[in-house]
């Protein structure tokens, strides 16, 4: 019995999403009496590996071997589900993100497990596992009882505090053995986005509107995001519209977020919009309708026209950094 | 070329959800029930494709766990564009329960690319696309956000961290979708409406799978605290705030 809990590397680094992974992995672990293994595939430096210790894994294995380099669910499913058979895991934690959605699901019908998905919180009980989730895309919460012997969680992203301890974990290699032909998936080409921070990774999310009119209008905008540090995104008119970028576009059909502080300018706060961002610790709004629903949801509001508020507050960051 | 177009029936998204049975159970009073939107962006996509002779794909077919309540969504689907339905005549326990229940249509017809939605707004599991594909034992690329075929052969672009990738799997293979797969849905026309009474939903009777999850009961979010206005002339206090009272920048 334990706990498992895979740790996905972006080109050999881990990022502040599998910290908490570790950190949860182990405080669900320490709820079972049980030890928490990471399982790292790919490349990783050991200084880095030694991260995870930092945040209650007990053991690291670090797989390395041919042909993980490409991410193939088949593939990575059949290598995670042989060592969480081997360790007799438990429990099989990952992240709710887009390669932890693609892989929870086919490990589970592997292992023959019961998945709970985007959860929140700690589970509720252990005897019987009920956990925690998101429900009607997070217009609800649902207790949701998985009753197989194997359970498979996906963690939904900044949902939980790190929790650092004063701990090492034994790193132990694991050679993988990957036939070549079982990756059927080729890449063809990557596009990528240098530079900017990601959306479902930021601390700070800066979010523009119908309400900001135009997209001619998006400069004060970028501009207050890079002052922050924070990530750009936008409501489901705006990428429809083609005004930014369908990857902004954040709510029900689009991102799910859940930073530190989330700044709505010129957006009115529909449903499905809010969805996708009412787990923000902070929501700030702008808009010129005081009646907007995105009121009911803000903490701190200002009544009145985005695109003339925008470079005042601009202004008053740049006051503050100097 | 076939296509299959996995289809699930959700509250329509603005709706406010109400519980009953002690929290138990979803109020279904007054709920409009639509087809989940990422299937509703897939069938778009698919009968796009079907549209270009280039592609080869020669027929769309739509599938659904449910009862016979849900007849109406799947005959939207057909008049959308969809060729036929066949509908399982079950209701959808779990992820699990439905993801077996499609394999087992998947396995009668032979499908040659396979969409699902990458979630259903109502639980959120983002389990049965993936979960088909394991069944099946063949690949699944997810977050898909475009897919185009020519003479049969499937190229992807999916969504990565800060940017995309563009990707060829085998067929069969289960492509588990995302917004930007197509722009708006395909709407309903007059025609559609009255050709879709012609076309053919199959219904079959479920396999016994064993259900592996339930939900005890839900809880709705916690009421927030009230907005704190400032005023629009002195943004500068909202910077203040969030500096030295929230602490967050």
């Amino acid at each position: 019995m334990s706990v498992l809990v895979f740790t996905e590397n972006w080109d050999g680094k881990f990022k502040k999403s599998s910290f908490e992974l570790v950190s949860y992995a182990s405080q669900v672990a320490a709820m079972m009496n049980t030890t928490t293994t990471v399982l790292s595939l790919g490349k990783v430096e050991k200084s880095e590996l030694d991260k995870l210790g930092g945040f209650g894994a007990s053991r690291i294995i670090n797989g390395v071997g041919d042909n993980l380099t490409v991410f193939d669910s088949q593939a990575f499913c059949r290598v995670i589900s042989d060592i969480a058979v081997k360790e007799g895991a438990t429990v099989v934690i990952l992240s709710n993100n887009n390669s932890g959605k693609a892989l929870a699901p086919r490990i589970a019908v592997r292992l023959k497990a019961g998945i709970g998905a985007g959860v929140s919180k700690l589970p509720i009980s252990i005897s019987p596992f009920v956990v925690y989730k998101r429900a009607f895309s997070g217009n609800a919460f649902a207790h949701l009882t998985i009753r197989t012997d194997i359970k498979i969680i996906t963690l939904a992203q900044n949902s939980f505090e790190l929790i650092e301890k004063n701990a090492e974990a034994i790193i132990e290699d694991m050679a993988i053995q990957l036939d070549g032909s079982m990756v059927k998936t080729q890449v063809k080409e990557v596009q990528k986005q240098s530079g900017k921070i990601l959306l479902t990774d930021a601390d700070i999310v800066v979010s523009g509107g119908r309400g900001m009119k135009s997209p001619d209008n998006w400069g004060p905008l970028v501009e207050l995001a890079d002052l922050l540090g924070a990530a750009t995104a936008c409501s489901r008119p705006v990428s429809d519209e083609g005004w930014r970028g369908h990857e902004e576009h954040t709510g029900q059909t689009g991102k799910i977020i859940a930073p530190n502080l989330y700044i709505a300018i010129g957006i009115s706060g529909a449903t499905q919009h809010l969805a996708g961002v009412s787990s923000s610790k902070y929501i700030v709004a702008i808009n010129n309708d005081k009646s907007a629903p995105i009121f009911e949801a803000a903490q701190f509001g200002i009544v009145g026209d985005a695109v003339k508020i925008l470079p005042k507050l601009v202004d008053a960051v740049k006051e503050i950094k100097s | 070329m076939k296509v299959l177009v996995c289809i699930s029936q959700v509250p329509d998204t603005t709706t406010k959800v109400k519980f009953t049975d002690g929290f138990k159970k979803l109020d279904t009073t007054g709920i409009q029930w639509i087809i989940n939107p990422w299937d509703e962006l897939s069938l778009t996509r698919a009968l796009e494709l079907k549209d270009d002779p280039a592609t080869g794909v020669k027929s769309v077919t739509v599938a659904h766990v449910g009862l016979s309540s849900a007849e109406p969504t799947i005959r939207k689907c057909l008049a959308i564009g969809a060729d036929d339905g066949i509908r399982v005549n079950a209701e959808a326990a779990d992820a699990f329960y439905t993801a077996a229940q499609l394999a087992e249509v998947v396995k009668n017809e032979q499908f040659d690319v396979i969409l699902c939605g990458i979630e259903s707004s109502d639980h959120n599991e983002s389990a049965v696309g993936g979960m088909l594909a394991e069944l099946l034992d063949c690949p699944s690329v997810s977050a898909v956000s475009g897919l185009t075929i020519a003479g049969g052969q499937a190229t992807i672009s999916r969504e990565i961290d800060g940017g995309r990738e563009i990707v060829t799997v085998p067929n069969p293979f289960v492509a588990i979708v995302q917004k930007g797969i197509a722009k708006e849905p395909r709407i309903a026309a007059m025609r559609g409406i009255m050709m879709a009474r012609s076309k053919p939903i199959k219904v079959l009777e479920p396999v016994n799978v064993e259900v592996y999850t339930e939900v005890s009961g839900f809880e709705l979010p916690k009421p927030g605290v009230a907005c704190r206005f400032i005023d629009a002339e002195d943004p500068k206090q909202l910077i203040s705030i969030l500096q030295n009272e929230a602490k967050v920048i």
